[in-house]
């Protein structure tokens, strides 16, 4: 056939859709809607059925028999529960003005831009691959019908790029889509036209499929039955029609199954056409009958033809993906195969257009329009409607996403058949599953969860579908399917923890579904949600509620100007589109805006609803963001938002948490009070004797001072008597005064301080020899007894400093005449003991109790009050307390006496 | 008792060098000194001689001030005694102890010496 007459049927085609498309957007805007009935709903959702339907199942079951009937088994099996399933998350999405699948799924956990980034990613190289099929199939059959290309597994790398048809093929998709589908821009990404052209085009691979199976059927071998006697006849073929013989059981068939009930619904395309073109919820009772008929429909002929297949074709000598179009072709049918090819034309553009259509969506609304948005605001500069860019960016997006399924068809497709590599993007979509799931019935799943659970399974799936079919590129060591990742066997791809004997794709689905769903669980049950979270979740889980009362619902109460509002609503829908929304919104409410300066928060609620629809939940946070202020709302109003989301429990429990946390609190301060108050009176009392301390000695001062100023004639004697006393009392005011000083550094280098071994006997030494001359000149016999060498965990001048002022004490309290003092060290037990003795006048009973006391001074009967300070023996005290010791006193009246101080050993060592 | 030879006052201190002061004043101004270094010799040297003024400090070992200002107003023989509290405590509450324990003036250390004769004078003549 001439390429030239493939060509211009397959552009008068395109022109026919176009004219559907312009005629069902003229009904719609004439409000006389083509595609509001149950049955265009219905064929709509068809758009499920693609070139893998269309060529990929006889392919498929001329290899593995009823294996290619689990693609449609799990929608006709799912159809029953849409009512529940499909209605709510089609009034979620009206409500909340939702465009896409990853839209959903932001807006669910508090309208997270990131969610939206990570399932846009996941959407995106999702159905790369599957997009690559389509251009697969359409250029396959074009090479078929034009004759060139051996039908043998036909080889396309070795030509050059500019003479490969997928390139063109891709090309002039990218253009019919963008034709399609940015023509304009519909705040609620409706396209009622776009709509009656899918309709038709599954019609017409309807009606084409069953052409080639009635022609197949009756008119090359006179019906089912004489068709499948012949096949019988064949072992081989026979052998397709038992379960077991292809390889398929339990488990396989279930995640089979379990792939294209997740991919009914959460495609994006499958969303766009299900959800965001709905027009009518109840549509779906009558579409969950009609869509399995149809699904039964286009299955009829599948074994027929693949039998007949294969009895027309030895065995691979056709690539059984392409026996729809072979077979009339090889019986010289040229009018019937290009008609069948049509069909599969649509089959194929149809699901492009409308993935890539969701996918650019996506892409604009979720990806870059909320990294454009962050930082601006809109109400300054010049008025610019955003339509332009908003479209422009679409474009590049609808490009860009053929191009990349271009380079993976390239690169992978033409190794793999069409079925499996159409499921690696189901495997992709299910990840959907938890956070959709979890979404609409779980009130108690988080953000994080989500993110965690896409994560997750995402890097999942990616490590054990697309990545190993990319070793075909050799990008990569193919190492890592034999050895795995990083050489950890139980890391390979196919057979991951070491799980093998199943399908790579049932691996792949049973592992990334398991971790997601326990990422998402585990993450959501471990994570608290912020208040827009909370309603959101409430939102989607209760939206019968919703949808009954009033849906103003607020955590936080958000403030802005009229001006404001309309300004965002004209440059984001544009004027006309701005005006109708606020004119129907001040009927509603009975209110005059242009009165008004500051939105009401039903306006701004209003607002944010409808510019989702326009450009997504997320973005449309981030601009009414951008012109509001925000209050958070008062307890009251949190208990009430609370009550109603029946998590007032969870609350309370934190809150009693909370107090109790408090009431410790509170106790730990009085008792922290207390101990404060007591340090305080402590330092009070310190402060009273100190001063009354230091006004001894400043008394004898002045008042002497004043004698011998005031008399004219004083005694030569008496003055210097009184000289004398003002001197000695002149250095009494200073000892004391170091002392107080010497006493508070010992106290703060309490904490700042740790304590280091440090050789006692050589601190007990050195103290004795600075002492030694003193005693020699006051006669006094002295004795220095050191035991054993001992250590001791502490500071070397303080301890010194003990030592000193025991000894000290001794010289100054020993008899006047045959003095006598000792210095002995040894070890007691697990303790250092240092004593200190003299042949002094002892201590009573009474006055050891309180020795150690500040400011305690033993006068003497006759010698009266001994020269210090008073704060000797307490610093000393201090000292010793501070090394975890203690100090004392063994004496008795007219006997002398013996200080001791003991101190844990450290460590001993023999002299 | 405007004759201050014959005036005997009492200096109660644990201060050698305070006792060296007030003695030097006192006795300067005429009037026959006593000394005691603590409460316990205070009361002693009271019964010894009758002194009809004493100096009396607070803080001391043993028998504190107010301690014995409280014994010499609860015996009968030292009616006339009069007692001047010379001492380092000086809050209110000093005071008033110092005055509900028969104190006739209250004087704080360090005291200027004019202040304290004046006083000495003042309480002889006036009684």
């Amino acid at each position: 056939m001439s390429p030239l007459l493939i060509i211009s049927i397959s552009v008068g085609y395109v022109g026919l859709l176009f004219l559907i498309a312009w005629l069902g957007d003229r009904r719609e805007k004439a409000g006389k809607s083509l595609v509001n009935n149950s049955a265009i709903y219905a064929l709509s959702l068809a758009v499920y059925c693609t070139a893998w339907t269309y060529y990929g199942s006889v392919g498929r079951a001329a290899t593995s028999g009823l294996g290619f009937l689990t693609t449609y088994l799990g929608p006709a099996i799912l159809a029953p529960v849409w009512w529940l399933l499909l209605k709510k998350i089609i009034l979620i999405s009206k409500t909340q003005r939702i465009t896409s699948i990853a839209d959903f799924i932001s807006s669910r956990y508090g309208k997270s831009t990131w969610l939206g980034v990570l399932a846009t990613l996941i959407a995106v190289f999702g159905i790369i691959p599957y997009i690559s099929i389509q251009l697969k199939a359409i250029s396959t059959s074009f090479d078929l019908l034009v004759g060139h290309g051996p039908l043998n597994h036909p080889n396309p790398t070795q030509s050059p790029f500019y003479l490969d048809t997928a390139l063109y093929i891709a090309i002039a998709l990218a253009a019919f889509t963008i034709l399609f589908g940015t023509r304009n821009l519909d705040p609620n990404e409706r396209h009622g036209g776009l709509v009656a052209a899918i309709a038709f085009e599954s019609v017409l691979k309807l009606v084409a499929f069953l052409a080639i199976g009635i022609y197949v059927t009756f008119g090359l071998h006179g019906g089912f039955g004489p068709l499948f006697e012949k096949a019988a006849e064949v072992p081989s073929i026979r052998q397709l029609f038992t379960l077991e013989a292809v390889g398929l059981n339990g488990w396989e068939w279930f995640w089979l199954v379990f792939l294209s009930m997740s991919a009914i619904m959460l495609l994006p395309r499958q969303f766009h056409v299900a959800v965001v073109e709905n027009t009518n919820p109840a549509q779906v009772g009558r579409a969950s009958w009609m869509f399995p008929l149809y699904l039964l429909l286009i299955n009829i002929f599948v074994l027929p033809i693949a039998v007949a297949g294969l009895l027309l074709f030895p065995e691979g000598s056709v690539e059984p993906d392409s026996y729809v179009l072979s077979i009339p072709l090889a019986m010289g049918q040229e009018t019937l195969a290009l008609f069948i090819s049509l069909g599969g034309f649509s089959a194929a553009t149809s699901m492009v257009i409308v993935a890539v259509i969701a996918l650019s969506i996506m892409i604009g609304n979720n990806l870059v329009l909320p990294a454009l948005l962050r930082s601006q605001d809109f109400r300054e500069g010049e008025y610019r409607s955003l339509d332009t860019g908003l479209l422009g960016i679409r474009r590049i997006s609808i490009v860009v996403v053929l191009l990349l399924a271009y380079t993976y068809f390239k690169a992978v497709g033409e190794q793999y058949t069409l079925v499996s590599v159409g499921l690696i993007s189901f495997t992709a979509i299910a990840q959907f599953v938890p956070v959709v799931l979890g979404g609409i019935y779980w009130k108690r799943a988080t953000k994080k969860g989500a993110i965690w659970g896409l994560s997750v399974g995402f890097l999942v799936w990616a490590f054990t579908l697309p990545f190993p079919t990319l070793m075909e590129t050799e990008l990569f060591s193919s190492r890592i399917m034999e050895e795995g990742l990083f050489g950890l066997p139980f890391l390979r791809p196919h057979e991951l923890f070491g799980m093998s004997g199943y399908s790579p794709v049932a691996n792949a689905a049973f592992w990334s579904l398991l971790l997601n769903t326990l990422a998402y669980v585990v993450v959501s049950l471990h994570s608290q949600q912020s208040p827009l979270e909370v309603s959101q979740a409430d939102l989607f889980v209760n939206i019968y509620k919703y949808r009954s009362g009033s849906s103003d619902y607020e955590v936080v109460r958000r403030r802005a100007k009229v001006r404001d509002i309309r300004l965002l609503l004209n440059r984001f829908l544009g004027v006309p589109r701005a005006n109708t929304l606020l004119n129907a919104f001040e009927n509603r409410h009975q209110l005059d805006l242009s009165a008004q300066l500051n939105a009401p928060p039903e306006l701004i609620n209003y607002a944010e609803t409808h510019l989702a629809g326009a450009i997504g939940a997320a973005s449309a946070k981030i601009i009414i963001g951008s012109i509001t202020k925000e209050d958070p709302i008062s307890l009251e109003e949190m208990f009430k938002v609370l009550e109603q989301t029946k998590e007032i429990v969870q609350y309370s429990k934190a809150l009693e948490k909370k107090s109790a946390e408090l009431e410790r609190t509170t106790q730990q301060l009085q008792e922290a009070n207390t101990r404060l108050q007591e340090l305080d009176r402590l330092k009070a009392d310190f402060i009273t004797t100190v001063t009354h301390e230091l006004r001894t000695p400043i008394t004898s001062i002045r008042a002497l001072s004043k004698i011998m100023l005031d008399a004219e004639e004083l005694p030569r004697g008496q003055q210097q008597e009184f000289l004398n006393i003002v001197v000695s009392e002149s250095e009494r005011l200073t000892r004391l005064i170091n002392q107080v000083l010497d006493l508070e550094k010992i106290q703060s280098e309490n904490e700042a301080s740790p304590l280091r071994p440090v050789n006692f006997s050589e601190v007990a030494k050195r103290s004795y020899a600075g002492l030694q001359q003193l005693m020699k000149d006051k006669h006094i016999r002295h004795e220095l007894i050191i035991e054993e060498q001992i250590e001791v965990l502490g500071n070397f001048d303080r301890l010194t400093q003990v030592i000193v002022n025991l000894m000290s004490n001794a010289i100054k309290f020993c008899k006047p005449d045959k003095g006598y003092v000792s210095l002995r060290l040894k070890r007691s037990g697990h303790l250092a003991r240092l004593e200190v003795t003299d042949n002094g006048p002892g201590l009573s009973a009474k006055d050891q109790a309180i020795i150690f006391d500040r400011f305690t001074q033993i006068s003497d009967e006759i010698k009266g009050k001994p020269k210090g300070s008073g704060l000797g023996l307490f610093i000393s005290y201090t000292i010793v307390e501070q090394h975890k010791g203690s100090i004392g006193v063994d004496s008795e009246p007219g006997a002398g006496a013996t200080f001791w101080v003991e101190l844990p050993l450290r460590g001993v060592r023999r002299l | 008792m405007t004759d201050k030879n014959s005036t005997k006052v009492l200096l109660v201190d644990d201060e050698p060098n305070i006792r060296v002061a007030l003695r030097f004043l006192v006795q300067n101004e005429g009037y026959q000194v006593l000394e005691a270094a603590n409460g316990e010799e205070a009361l002693q040297k009271m019964e010894e001689h009758q002194p009809d003024i004493v100096v009396l400090d607070v803080m001391m070992p043993g028998i504190d001030g107010f301690e014995v200002a409280k014994r010499i107003r609860a015996t009968p023989n030292f009616e006339h005694t009069r007692i001047i509290f010379l001492t380092a405590k000086g809050t209110q509450n000093d005071r008033f102890q110092g005055y509900a324990t028969g104190g006739e003036v209250y004087l704080t250390k360090p005291f200027d010496n004019a202040e304290l004769i004046n006083t000495i004078n003042e309480v002889v003549e006036f009684g």
